[in-house]
């Protein structure tokens, strides 16, 4: 391998501790037996009490769970589809136009994205009576939208990958292009289904500002909850919330990745 | 070949079938995601009244059976004349330029080093990367309060260490701003600029050096000019949706920290002017439409490259 320069290792590492420095120091904070930041206390378990006796943070953590279970796979299911017809169906009306709507939501800020389906919504429920009031519903629609262009991203990068030669040679064979699509796309594609899947999840789990425009009474997501409260300043019970989601996650993408490598080599 | 047989022979879905797999995503995002935006530019020609939805009615129907259009531009005047709006644009798309660049000089060195590792280190590098991606957004600028406060982590060890005696004041700056939007922007700068240089041929740089180009100049002549289309890709990735941001502005910065992004959520929550929320959206819209095109052709140069 090429040798780099020490200057561009010594940036590197610099690079990581700025990525890795807040979460850890998150974790070593859930811990402390003191309110105060600064102020070690000693090691106490106490913010992790504190928080599953909570209802209000249960109750939210509950209803983001929902959320982000039905928008994961509604959107893996429409991501999908949209990156199907786009790698693998040759020429169709408003194939640019399905190209550059599946992409914009990617860095479309969210503020925009939530006003614009909230006034939707707002139309629709005056001219359509649907969908009454606003709530788990509208928020599954919203963040569906922007799930979908994640999958897409996701899946359209495996199928351009992928071999066709395995779809042509069972199509060769005789089978319906529905059973193609079934038995050798959808399981050569399957890791990217699951990275797409999570990644939705995730991204539907942690959505404040999109939420927070398209929520109704009674809906309060898990960020909405945790942006209240630290709005006020640094609250323990937090830190110990962080420190579950970031164990959680780390748990997650480690075991993703070493069950995909031996599929990759193979 | 084999990519236009398949092709064509996926044309052999009934007609029927073939249109449904079309329509239901493209017909989702249409509704859900085009249509949106017609509905904001509507009502940003709408007057703000106390009513439910709080906005005046476009279409008015006539004693006589007419229709009368009624289209309120007052909510774009003021954007013109309230020094506010003017300010607050002006302000996001510095802040948003000046943390790309930033995330650009913090992101090329790392892509750089990942892009020339040995493959194990690489993967390792690549997944360290992407896993603050997955950990919650909002969490992980909270930890910035933490350490960014006047009595945080951060002063704690100037002031231990005796490199201050008064503990400085970060959060609620622009500074905390710009540490929170690099932070969180990162691995969308690094990932773009990684899949550039990974593809760098070696034997350029060699043939730069047996040249008699010392590296230095090797960089600038021949590793900066081939990954250009890696830096557009990755700074509009950075840029546009910095431009619109909320969470980061409201939790770390202050209340001189004037931003597009808050000027909206304060327009809709607090005023609840809908309308000038509205105008303050199809602005901001108009700002991002060359960002995006530039991000479109980057990723199309791209695509065409690696295929």
């Amino acid at each position: 391998m090429k040798k780099t320069s020490w200057f561009v290792a010594i940036a590197t590492t610099l690079g990581f501790a700025f990525l890795y420095i807040p979460i850890i120091s998150l974790i070593i904070y859930s811990f402390n037996k003191s309110k105060l930041v600064t102020v070690w206390g000693g090691f106490s378990v106490k913010w992790y009490g504190k928080l599953f006796s909570d209802p209000q943070i249960l109750g939210a953590a509950w209803i983001s769970l929902k959320i982000a279970f039905m928008s994961a796979s509604l959107a893996l299911v429409l991501g999908t589809l949209a990156s199907f017809v786009l790698v693998r169906f040759r020429r169709f009306i408003g194939k640019n136009l399905l190209g550059g709507m599946i992409t914009a939501p990617l860095v479309m800020p969210d503020v925009i994205i939530g006003l614009s389906l909230l006034l939707l919504f707002v139309a629709m429920e005056a001219t359509l009576g649907w969908p009454a009031g606003r709530g788990l519903t509208t928020i599954i629609i919203a963040h569906t939208t922007f799930c979908m262009a994640y999958v897409a991203v996701v899946v359209q990068s495996r199928l351009v990958d992928m071999d066709e030669s395995l779809e042509e040679a069972a199509l060769d064979l005789g089978a319906r292009p529905v059973r193609v699509f079934m038995d050798v796309t959808l399981p050569a594609i399957s890791p990217a289904l699951v990275s797409g899947w999570l990644l939705s999840f995730t991204l539907s789990l942690d959505d404040l500002v999109i939420a927070s425009f398209v929520s109704g009474p009674g809906a309060s997501t898990l960020p909405m909850v945790i942006f209240s409260k630290v709005r006020l300043g640094v609250s323990p019970d937090i830190n110990a919330l962080a420190t579950i989601i970031i164990v959680l996650v780390a748990i997650g993408v480690i075991i993703a990745s070493t069950q995909m490598k031996p599929k990759k080599s193979s | 070949m084999t990519s236009l047989s398949v092709q064509s022979i996926f044309q052999r879905l009934s007609r029927y079938g073939r249109t449904l797999v079309i329509a239901v995503p493209l017909w989702w995002l249409i509704v859900f995601f085009l249509i949106p935006f017609g509905v904001v530019a509507k009502i940003s020609f709408a007057e703000a009244v106390i009513a439910r939805p709080p906005y005046s009615p476009l279409l008015e129907w006539m004693e006589d059976g007419g229709v009368a259009i009624k289209l309120f531009f007052e909510n774009y005047v003021r954007l013109i004349e309230e020094s506010l709006y003017i300010k607050a644009y002006w302000s996001s798309i510095k802040v948003a330029f000046v943390s790309t660049l930033i995330s650009l000089l913090v992101a090329y060195p790392m892509a750089y080093y990942i892009a020339r590792t040995n493959e194990r280190r690489r993967n390792v590098l690549l997944m360290l990367i992407i896993l603050p991606f997955w950990t919650s957004f909002l969490l992980r600028v909270y930890a910035w309060i933490g350490i960014l406060k006047t009595n945080g982590v951060v002063n704690h060890i100037l002031m231990s260490l005796g490199i201050t005696s008064e503990p400085l004041v970060m959060m609620q700056t622009n500074f905390a701003v710009y540490v929170g939007i690099v932070y969180t922007y990162l691995p969308f700068m690094v990932l773009p600029l990684f899949t550039n240089l990974v593809k760098l041929d070696n034997s350029l740089l060699e043939a730069s050096a047996d040249l008699g180009a010392n590296p230095v100049t090797t960089f600038f002549r021949v590793t900066l000019p081939l990954s250009v289309p890696g830096i557009i890709a990755g700074s509009m990735l950075v840029f546009i949706p910095v431009v619109g941001e909320f969470v980061i502005p409201a939790l770390l910065g202050g209340p001189d920290t004037l931003m597009i992004g808050k000027v909206l959520w304060n327009e809709f929550f607090y005023n609840r002017d809908w309308p000038a929320a509205s105008a303050v959206a199809i602005v901001m819209l108009i700002l991002l439409v060359v960002p995006i095109m530039l991000l479109r052709n980057a990723q199309s140069a791209s695509s065409e490259a690696s295929s």
